[in-house]
């Protein structure tokens, strides 16, 4: 294919996902708004008093870059799981794979569907945020790119998900077992510095610890990692899920017979 | 001239161990208007599969337009339209979605493929439902859905996998002489059905497709010539209580008022009526027992099978 219809294919891929999550909002965009609103009540307003500050800053304002982050992880992920499990279920990837579209542009489309959604509830959920704290951003470059790469990768995972997925099953059994679990212990709460040492050693293991942090660096100026660290391992990840998911689908991996 | 379709040695082996093609081998002309013909399981639609990139084929070449899909898929996927058996859309999008989307694929941009979306679906008359959704759309109707879906990148190759499989007489016939104007103005076209008057009404030429092997390849007209046998059936004036006593020919009595005969082509129907004259049987009317391309496609296929036993 020459640029020009590369483009076209990619741009198709985009609009079809952004509409289908558009076209299901009650579905996609409503439920993270609420969540995150009873987050930012209770945990901020009601518990977060009651704590006190967090390494010195008031515990709303510590959970805020968190929770924003949770948002765009399970919106982004579970959009690309979701959307491209569907389309293999209703068999419309077939619309897809019987034309000339490489297999990368397919790839590049639904990851990023994904990321326009994970970054639209990211968006909706700070401005909710505002309504409870005086949001400060000590880097925008910093808050921008740790946002920008979190939802790629979390993107890449869904499709994976979705790749693997044989019923609607397996597209909630990750978000629910190994996602939210690792979110939670990723430090959106808490600093790992409350921690004992093991569990701070533990924590380290797990890669959305590096991206949260990452992401509270650019608002609050404060992370429990470096900086460089975050980013270097959020564009492992991103290297490797991209690699494994355009293997898959050259091999046909739950698509072709 | 390169061959449309070019199939060489064919074999597809699934991964619960069914042989659907034992090494099949095909040429389709270009501008040719070809039958895949074949019973249920034959493996019609699991080489149409492999020649469209939706199933692994396990062994075997297949040329479209020269452009070996090994070498160079995205190329040979280019001039390739497909109207596969079973509906692969999405039913929340609609039809006027469906179609733009499928020609973005194939990198169309949005404005030509705008003038083409209103072209093929008022061709196949669903124009009036490009806004709805494609749930609410009839059987038929997703059929034809699927064919506009195909015409987008307007194809040199366009296969059709039981287009008109479940669309009412009227609606097939008009697809019949859709799909004939499409193939006037050079589109290869490849079919398989199991409405054998469509086949013989519309394909040149014909493959039957057996568990896997092809048993029969050749012109639509040659297969006919080869019909030895016809059934016709007598509807008779008055009822018989018995079968008569009648010279040659194996002669039935379904029912009182119908009789069944078999005609081989040197008897013709002549001594089929002097015989009736003699005994004074009256006919008011007759008819072919089955199509002729049907009696011939079974005579084809159960001599595969005595074979085999
Ligand atoms: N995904 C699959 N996995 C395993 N076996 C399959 C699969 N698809 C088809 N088969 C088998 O392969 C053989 C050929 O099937 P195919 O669908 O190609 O037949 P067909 O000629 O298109 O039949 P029909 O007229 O019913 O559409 C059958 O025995 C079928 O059971
Ligand atoms: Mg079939």
């Amino acid at each position: 294919m020459s640029l020009d219809t590369t483009r076209i294919a990619y741009a198709t891929i985009v609009r079809k996902e952004v509409s289908r999550f558009m076209r299901i909002w009650q579905q996609t965009l409503m439920p993270p708004v609420i969540t995150t609103s009873l987050y930012f009540v209770i945990f901020g307003n009601l518990i977060g008093p009651r704590i006190g500050s967090m390494e010195g800053f008031r515990y709303m304002d510590f959970i805020v870059p968190g929770l924003i982050l949770m948002s765009v992880i399970t919106n982004a992920y579970s959009n690309v799981s979701s959307s491209f499990f569907g389309a293999k279920f209703q068999r419309s990837i077939e619309e897809l794979q019987v034309s000339p579209t490489p297999n990368w542009v397919i790839l590049a489309g639904y990851v990023t569907g994904g990321m326009v959604r994970g970054l639209l509830v990211g968006l909706v959920v700070t401005i909710v945020a505002l309504m409870f704290s005086r949001l400060r951003l000590h880097s925008v470059p910093v808050a921008l790119s740790v946002i920008l790469l979190t939802a790629m990768l979390f993107s890449l995972a869904g499709f994976i998900n979705g790749l693997f997925a044989r019923n609607f099953d397996d597209v909630s059994i990750i978000p629910t077992f190994v996602l939210t679990p690792l979110i939670y212990l990723g430090g959106v709460f808490y600093t790992i510095n409350l921690l004992p040492p093991f569990w701070q050693t533990v924590s380290h293991v797990n890669p959305i610890l590096y991206m949260i942090n990452g992401f509270r660096y650019g608002f609050i100026g404060i992370s429990d990692i470096g900086l460089g660290l975050s980013f270097a391992i959020a564009v492992t990840f991103i290297v490797v899920l991209f690699g494994a998911s355009l293997y898959l689908l050259e091999r046909g991996y739950g698509i072709r017979d | 001239m390169t061959a449309a379709l070019s199939i060489e040695n064919l074999e597809k082996r699934y991964a619960n161990g069914v042989e659907a093609l034992k090494g099949i081998s095909l040429e389709v002309r270009d501008g040719d208007f070809f039958g895949l013909l074949g019973k249920n399981g034959a493996g019609k639609s699991t080489a149409i599969g492999i020649i469209c990139s939706l199933i692994n084929k396990t062994r075997g070449k297949v040329r479209i337009f020269g452009i070996d899909i090994d070498r160079d898929f995205p190329g040979a996927k280019a001039c390739l339209g497909v109207v596969p058996q079973e509906m692969n859309f999405s039913v929340f999008e609609t039809p006027l979605q469906i179609v733009l989307n499928q020609a973005g694929y194939y990198g169309i941009p949005r404005r030509i493929a705008a003038e083409r979306a209103e072209r093929y679906l008022k061709h196949l008359d669903l124009w009036d439902k490009r806004n709805g959704i494609s749930r609410e759309l009839s059987g038929g109707m997703k059929r034809r859905l699927m064919i506009a879906r195909a015409l987008m990148h307007e194809p040199s190759l366009l296969i059709l996998d039981e287009p008109t499989a479940g669309v009412d007489i009227e609606i097939r016939r008009s697809m019949w002489e859709f799909i004939r104007s499409i193939n006037n103005v050079g589109t290869t076209i490849i079919l398989t059905t199991h409405y054998l008057e469509e086949a013989e009404s519309l394909c040149r030429n014909i493959a039957i497709i057996d568990e896997g092997e092809i048993v029969e390849n050749t012109s639509t007209r040659q297969l006919l010539s080869k019909l030895q046998r016809e059934v016709y059936v007598l509807d008779l004036q008055k009822p018989l209580r018995e079968l008569p006593e009648f010279g040659r020919g194996r002669w039935r009595l379904t029912d009182p008022t119908t009789l069944e005969v078999d005609i081989s082509k040197e008897q013709g129907l002549n001594g089929v009526f002097r015989q009736l004259n003699a005994r004074e049987i009256r006919v008011q009317s007759m008819r072919n027992k089955s199509n002729r391309l049907e009696q011939l496609f079974l005579d084809t296929v159960n001599r595969e099978e005595r074979r085999e036993s």
